[in-house]
């Protein structure tokens, strides 16, 4: 269960908001983490508890195919990002890097920054703990559950290569 | 079934795939720059890979923060370059390289019917030979690099037609820049995007490149032109290797249709903080700007310096602005300076770089200051994208951006050019 504080965000955050590229050298989820956010709302890296949430609108993470964009918003604590969409390759990193997403328009339009919600991953229930709302986020597809059951692409990957190993011949 | 859709089918094995089905299919090109390959690297490690399904399909390209923009950027390709070697891997850097954009299409590395991932998002640029190009993270780079094959889910296509002989001074960045204007950022999420119509047949290969380097700019996940006897013409000297060219079965295998009459279309720009905040020419010529950027994966081909020279010829660039010019690739270097283009910009008092991302991802030369603004034949006009998050970014053609370099404001070609 994930439960923590909203901070709200607008349409088409793009991964320049999220981590500028002039941290792409930067490989450290905490030293990124800092600079989260930080063209849009600089005081985001100090303000931002752990376990927090980001709520999003439209088209979150759009832009670039930098990896360290959803390293950076686990590496500023933050727990998961609610969104009404969400951009195609933001999607595969944070699957790809353990970032629980959430697509979810009524939660979205239900939620003020402040707002505490409860997430629980494994049916898609967020609940708004502050006004006492519950919604069902859209759920993954079989495919993509299917990965992050098996523990992520790398490790789905890790598996199989085993098992190849193992084959004779 | 789609253009697209052919591509993936063959690739997936299959007789035919379905909008929305999730697919493995095999990859012909995985590339990755000095941006993005060190955590496909660290990943290819972690996963205890002995080697890259077939080296001469993993292709490292050094552009973003090269030539090393500091100490960490050293550190960065000087590992990179040792796990090319280890490896065996395509390492492209200072001899004969370039943005990845440029430099793998010019190098026949991509050719029609192909599929192709790259650790940046503007890999859908190839998609102007009639492959299908996606951009994808540093770890499904790094699985494409293990297996030879990738997860994906079949787009719908977008076709867009454009109807009409288009403008002088009006290119494929000026259609590419309205049509993100008219659908926004997120018009065509998870979609292919399909070019076609008359104003697409005309257009240059350089400029199918530069619609297709911005369908991502759309949310799209790759931008498509079926390949034609340009594009046979383009791939002929490049490569000898066979392809297969795919066309679209019927207009009822889209998702949707858009029709453009562009036949009077005017420049566009892109003003900030979005490039889908878009205007015509005559709207924005009284912005003033610091400093012009002429280059990028976008529009660094011959062409758009061809474009840009054509401008500058026997002017000078006003005294206040910088005015940086950046050919994508050494290729397109020796090709600028032999046909004269490099002296014209050298007189006109503009700048010219070595091929390099540079500016266009805030790296290094051509950094924006608080307050200043700049004209740029880039892709992405992000809040602090160049440089200062209180700088701002227009997103313009090569041309308008050489007439501005003159004036020291957002101006049309027509302004400034004797006809």
């Amino acid at each position: 269960m994930i439960r923590g504080k909203v901070h709200k965000f607008g349409k088409n955050i793009d991964t320049d908001a999220i981590i500028a590229s002039k941290y792409a050298n930067l490989s450290d989820p905490l030293e990124l983490g800092k600079h989260c956010m930080e063209n849009i709302d600089p005081d985001f890296g100090k303000r931002v508890e752990k376990g927090d949430i980001i709520v999003a609108t439209t088209n979150f993470g759009c832009g670039s195919s930098r990896e360290i964009a959803p390293m950076t918003i686990k590496g500023a604590g933050v727990a998961a990002v609610v969104a009404k969409s969400f951009a195609r390759i933001f999607f595969r990193n944070a699957i790809n890097t353990g970032l629980p997403l959430l697509e979810c328009t009524e939660v979205v339009d239900a939620t003020d920054p402040g707002d505490i919600l409860e997430i629980d991953l494994s049916t898609g229930t967020v609940r708004n703990v502050t006004k006492n709302l519950t919604f069902s986020a859209v759920p993954y597809p079989e495919f993509v559950t299917e990965l992050i059951t098996a523990g992520g692409l790398v490790e789905s990957v890790m598996k199989k290569m085993g098992r190849e190993d193992k084959s004779p011949g | 079934m789609t253009l697209a859709e052919k591509i993936l089918s063959a690739h997936a094995g299959r007789e035919s795939v379905k909008v929305g089905e999730f697919v493995n299919v095999k990859v012909d090109m995985v590339m990755a720059s000095d941006l993005t390959a060190h955590i496909a690297a660290d990943q290819f490690e972690r996963m205890g890979a002995k080697r890259p399904f077939d080296p001469k399909k993993v292709v490292f390209v050094m552009d973003h923060f090269f030539p090393n923009k500091d100490v960490a950027a050293a550190e960065q390709i000087k590992r990179l370059r040792e796990f090319s070697k280890k490896h065996g891997l395509l390492f492209v850097e200072a001899v004969d390289g370039g943005i990845e954009h440029v430099y793998l299409p010019e190098k026949g590395l991509v050719l029609p019917g192909d599929v192709v991932v790259g650790a940046d998002s503007h890999t859908c640029t190839y998609g102007a030979l009639g492959a299908f190009a996606t951009g994808m993270g540093s770890t499904d780079i790094a699985v494409a690099m293990v297996t030879g094959e990738i997860w994906m889910k079949v787009p719908p296509t977008i076709k867009f037609n454009y109807r009409g002989k288009l403008p002088p001074w009006v290119t494929g960045k000026d259609l590419i820049l309205y049509t993100i204007g008219r659908i926004t950022v997120d018009g065509a999420l998870y979609a292919a995007m399909e070019f076609t119509g008359e104003a697409i047949e005309e257009l240059s290969m350089d400029g199918r490149f530069t619609m297709a380097n911005m369908a991502v700019e759309a949310g799209a996940k790759t931008g498509i032109v079926a390949a034609d006897d340009k594009t046979k013409a383009y791939v002929a000297g490049r490569s000898t290797k066979p392809y297969r060219v795919y066309t679209t079965d019927s207009e009822s295998d889209y998702a949707s249709i858009v029709d453009y009459d562009v036949s009077k279309l005017e420049p566009q720009v892109a003003v900030p903080h979005s490039p889908d905040n878009v205007r015509s020419i005559s709207e924005v010529s009284d912005v003033q700007v610091d400093q012009v950027v002429i280059g990028s994966c976008t529009n660094g081909r011959m062409e758009d310096f061809e474009h840009a020279a054509r401008v500058l010829s026997g002017k000078r660039v006003h005294p206040d602005i910088r005015c940086i010019v950046i050919p994508g690739s050494q290729e397109v270097y020796l090709a600028a300076l032999q046909a004269g283009l490099l002296e014209v910009f050298a007189r006109a008092g503009a700048i010219v770089g070595p091929p390099t991302c540079g500016p266009c991802v805030g790296g290094h030369m051509g950094i924006l200051a608080a307050g200043e603004r700049c004209a740029s034949t880039t892709n992405r006009n992000f809040i602090g994208r160049m440089g200062s998050p209180r700088s701002e970014i227009y997103l313009v053609n090569p041309a308008v951006a050489a007439a501005s370099a003159i004036t020291g404001r957002l101006t049309d070609p027509r302004e400034v050019v004797d006809r």
